[in-house]
């Protein structure tokens, strides 16, 4: 695998706040990234550093292995859906369109075609009178259609609903299964976006705290439900990352994977045993974080 | 579909394993491909490729270069003698724990099952 972008010891501060704390990461080619976590983790000041629009207070980056400021041959292969992207007062989605199709030399004019049509976007209004789901629509095509090589999706679906969300993900999903290419998408829909990805990026407080293949994750913790003494003894030096009682049963999450083993000790134990999901993993995780690590930034 | 305790790209390999079980994708015939199959399942198509990966490992599928994917010769009664061998430990582990936790017995169980097969079959033959 050739990594597409490399992150070493990134910081940036902001006067007295630290809002990414030395991180390092790399970006391989050709694979769906996403990039999670709450708000004011960081991620949108990651993405903005990596496309160039904020400046690094430390650290190096590398955007197919050159720097990306002032460096057009490296922005024209990027595109970076912001979750709030500013348009000139008097543009209309024809406009936008029509600006990004020279600026992207991969654009892709029937698919941007095919999603006006499927958003049901109202092509001669101007941007500033669409709704919140209309504009987040014209991010979505213009990513999507862009088939730049490396892809920043910011939170892109504010205002889109249910069926709006998944012609999103169903289109990308299927250009991107054509088309290969580097996509990073920060969502807080975990659950809605869990599946797509192959790997994942999850900021806390400015740092990196899991990075890794999502099929890896799987099965990484589990919750052992059943009655208070017994979940007890059986989670006796293990890694709790969660635990809630009701009367005498009691729900605890481990961090680490059962063996066989364990199971055939848990099913003697009349001990049930649940799965827990991406979002519940990276809701726990960041949630701890905030308990251990008070004076990072959150 | 997805169950979240077990990694996607081994479900992905049963789904295409019960089509070929249930006989709806016979033998020979080209299986669907790992773009088809993410698309299928709203699925990244990396978890798709691993799966089908894993069939091919198998057995169960065969490539033919530039065409795509086939059901192998023998892949039908090659996954039934591993289901057979797995169906104890799948299905009668956790029915003997639930029924201990009932107080059912396994001569309990014997007739529960003989009733309910009776049952189903007369289900069947209505249909």
């Amino acid at each position: 695998m050739t990594a597409v972008i490399e992150v070493k010891n990134l910081t940036k501060r902001y006067r007295d706040t630290t809002a990414v704390d030395d991180i390092s990461f790399t970006i391989e080619r050709d694979a769906i990234y996403g990039l999670l976590g709450r708000n004011g983790a960081g991620k949108t000041t990651v993405m903005s550093i990596l496309t160039a629009q904020n400046f690094p207070t430390a650290g190096d980056i590398r955007v197919f292995g050159e720097s990306p400021y002032e460096n057009a041959a490296v922005l024209s292969r990027m595109c970076f859906v912001r979750e709030s992207q500013k348009y000139p007062d008097d543009a209309t989605p024809t406009h936008a369109f029509r600006i990004a199709r020279l600026f992207y030399p991969n654009w892709d004019q029937g698919v941007a075609d095919r999603l006006i049509r499927e958003f049901r976007l109202p092509m001669k209004t101007r941007i500033k009178k669409l709704s919140r789901g209309q504009l987040s629509a014209v991010g979505v095509i213009i990513g999507i259609a862009a088939r730049a090589e490396v892809t920043f999706f910011d939170e892109p679906y504010l205002g889109l609903d249910a069926v709006a969300r998944q012609i999103f993900y169903d289109r990308l999903l299927e250009d991107y299964a054509e088309h290969p290419r580097t996509i990073i998408l920060s969502s807080h829909l975990i659950d809605e976006v869990a599946n797509l990805l192959e790997k994942v990026l999850v900021i806390d407080a400015g740092r990196i705290i899991m990075d890794e293949d999502t099929e890896s994750i799987r099965g990484r913790a589990s919750t052992i439900v059943g009655e208070t003494s017994v979940v007890e003894e059986f989670v006796a030096g293990r890694e709790v990352i969660h635990r809630e009682s009701l009367g005498r049963t009691t729900s605890a999450t481990l961090l680490g994977a059962l063996s066989p083993e364990d199971r055939t000790e848990l099913s003697l134990a009349g001990l049930d045993v649940l799965p827990v999901s991406l979002q519940q993993l990276i809701v726990r995780q960041t949630q701890n974080a905030v308990h251990t690590d008070e004076g990072a930034l959150r | 579909m997805v169950d979240e305790g077990r990694p996607l790209f081994l479900q992905i390999a049963e789904s295409v394993e019960d089509s070929i079980i249930d006989g709806s994708l016979s033998e020979q015939e080209q299986a669907p491909s790992t773009n088809e199959l993410a698309a299928f399942h709203r699925i990244n198509p990396a978890t798709a490729a691993k799966g089908i990966a894993m069939l091919t490992d198998k057995g169960v599928l065969v490539k033919r270069r530039g065409i795509g994917m086939f059901v192998a010769d023998g892949a039908r009664e090659l996954l039934l003698t591993e289901r057979r061998s797995a169906f104890a430990d799948r299905y009668l582990d956790p029915l003997l724990d639930e029924a201990r936790k009932l107080g059912l017995g396994p001569d309990d169980l014997a007739r529960l099952l003989a009733e309910r097969a009776r049952t189903a079959t007369t289900k069947g033959t209505s249909r």
